[in-house]
């Protein structure tokens, strides 16, 4: 039996969703800054942790966006196999919950269609949408405004497999120190280690989906998550780069199967407003 | 403590600030990234004069959110460092003073000691915090930029930190 949804229903949430992710900052986010503002020592880190703190409050209160960079709209769909869609194109569906969002909610128009030409199509649109076909009769959506700031600092290596965990952290630990201070620290990090070039990408990418001071459940990955934080926090960046250990706020690693000839190791880096919202239909 | 500094910058008070000072910033400003500065540049090599008089002005690096019915959207700082490449002649024609946030090139810290400048950095990501201390936007240039366009802005006791004094001291020479 097919379950029968009319796309209109996709723009709908889309657009709800994005809505709430550009002014409401995820409890988990919320969490990790309280806890960095509770640990600082460094005076001036202190208090710009505090600001971050207040502002998530004020967006969320006056339902404007917690930064103005509202970023290029990201949106995953997991589609149900006995989902028939009806009443026009899934694309389109979601541009125009994107677009809605973004006028409706006054969220600034940061998307060009050609990144040579860069006439701004004014709708924030189109939109990066990764669709999976699952099992079921649902539709989950997530959305991420990502800020380009921090997407700017994103690196991929094509590492040897011979490659040593501490290569790994190296490679990533690189990253953050090539970021400094230029990207909104305290960061998230989203790692992917193996797939192909591409998957790997992705795969960091989703690792910012999960609650940001979250452990993979495999202990192999979760000591890199953990040496990766250690290591970023010796830096000495800090918030806004005021120096001190709060550089990194939490770091998830996730893993693919790859070749016998590789190892991709991609870091996708979020600036402290990390921002995501997820629904069902 | 935060240091109360009026604009437009005088001499004086541009050699009071060390970097690392706390300051809180009244007075005029103007918005501009990415493409203003590449226009305002371009204009600079053809010998146009530019649409706004930067001598004793200072530039925020913001590509504000649409206001709605506020005065101003999320209105925080965006990468300095990608200006970097524009910003010497900007400084050559009198720019006395930028916002943003993050680290500026070796040229630029040069050419802000050299011109008797500063730069400041302000909270990243706290645009809805900033978006208070605005009381008046205008859009004063490149109205066709939308959110890059210039818009002149107003702000009261707004927060910023001294990241680059007119001595050259930087906060962030310690990368």
């Amino acid at each position: 039996m097919s379950r029968k949804i009319d796309v209109s229903l996709i723009t709908a949430k889309v657009a709800e969703l994005f809505a709430r992710a550009n002014t409401e900052l995820r409890p988990d986010v919320l969490e990790a800054l309280r806890e960095l503002y509770e640990k600082e020592s460094i005076p001036n880190a202190k208090s710009m942790l505090g600001v971050l703190v207040e502002n998530a409050g004020m967006a969320g209160k006056e339902k404007i966006a917690i930064c103005q960079d509202t970023g290029i709209s990201v949106v995953f769909l997991e589609i149900g196999m006995d989902v028939r869609l009806s009443g026009g194109s899934l694309k389109e569906a979601v541009d125009r919950g994107v677009e809605k969002a973004y006028s409706d909610n006054f969220f600034r128009m940061s998307v060009v269609p050609d990144p040579v030409l860069r006439e701004n199509t004014g709708g924030n649109t189109p939109a990066v949408v990764h669709t999976d076909i699952v099992e079921g009769d649902g539709i989950a959506i997530t959305v991420m405004p990502k800020g380009f700031g921090s997407e700017n600092k994103g690196k991929i290596a094509m590492m040897n497999p011979t490659s040593r965990p501490e290569d790994i952290v190296a490679f990533c630990v690189g990253a953050v120190r090539d970021a400094g201070p230029d990207a909104c620290p305290p960061y998230a990090l989203g790692i992917g280690v193996g797939g192909t070039m591409e998957t790997c990408a992705l795969a960091a990418k989703k690792a910012l989906l999960r609650p940001v001071s979250s452990v993979n459940p495999a202990p192999h990955l979760a000591r890199l998550e953990k040496e990766i934080k250690q290591k970023t926090n010796s830096l000495g960046i800090g918030v806004m780069g005021l120096g001190g250990g709060s550089t990194v706020m939490g770091v998830c690693v996730e893993a693919l199967p790859t070749h016998i000839a590789g190892l991709p190791v991609a870091v996708n880096v979020s600036c402290h407003a990390l921002r995501s919202a997820s629904g069902e239909i | 403590m935060s240091k109360k500094i009026t604009m437009p910058l005088t001499e004086k008070t541009i050699e009071s600030l060390k970097a690392g000072d706390e300051v809180l910033l009244s007075g005029v400003i103007y918005t501009a990234r990415d493409q203003a500065h590449k226009r305002m540049c371009e204009m600079l090599d053809k010998g146009e004069s530019l649409p706004v008089p930067l001598a004793g002005e200072v530039l925020y690096y913001c590509g504000p959110a649409p206001r709605g019915k506020r005065i101003i959207g999320s209105c925080g700082p965006t990468t300095s460092g990608r200006m970097d490449p524009f910003t010497e002649p900007l400084l050559e024609n009198g720019l006395k003073g930028m916002i943003g946030k993050g680290r500026r090139s070796s040229g630029v810290a040069g050419s802000i000691r050299r011109n008797k400048a500063v730069y400041f950095v302000t909270a990243g990501g706290a645009g809805a915090y900033l978006s208070a201390k605005v009381v008046s936007c205008e859009c004063v240039a490149f109205e066709d930029l939308a959110a890059e366009a210039i818009y002149k802005l107003k702000i009261e006791e707004f927060p910023a930190i001294v990241a680059i004094d007119s001595k050259g001291d930087n906060i962030y020479d310690k990368y």
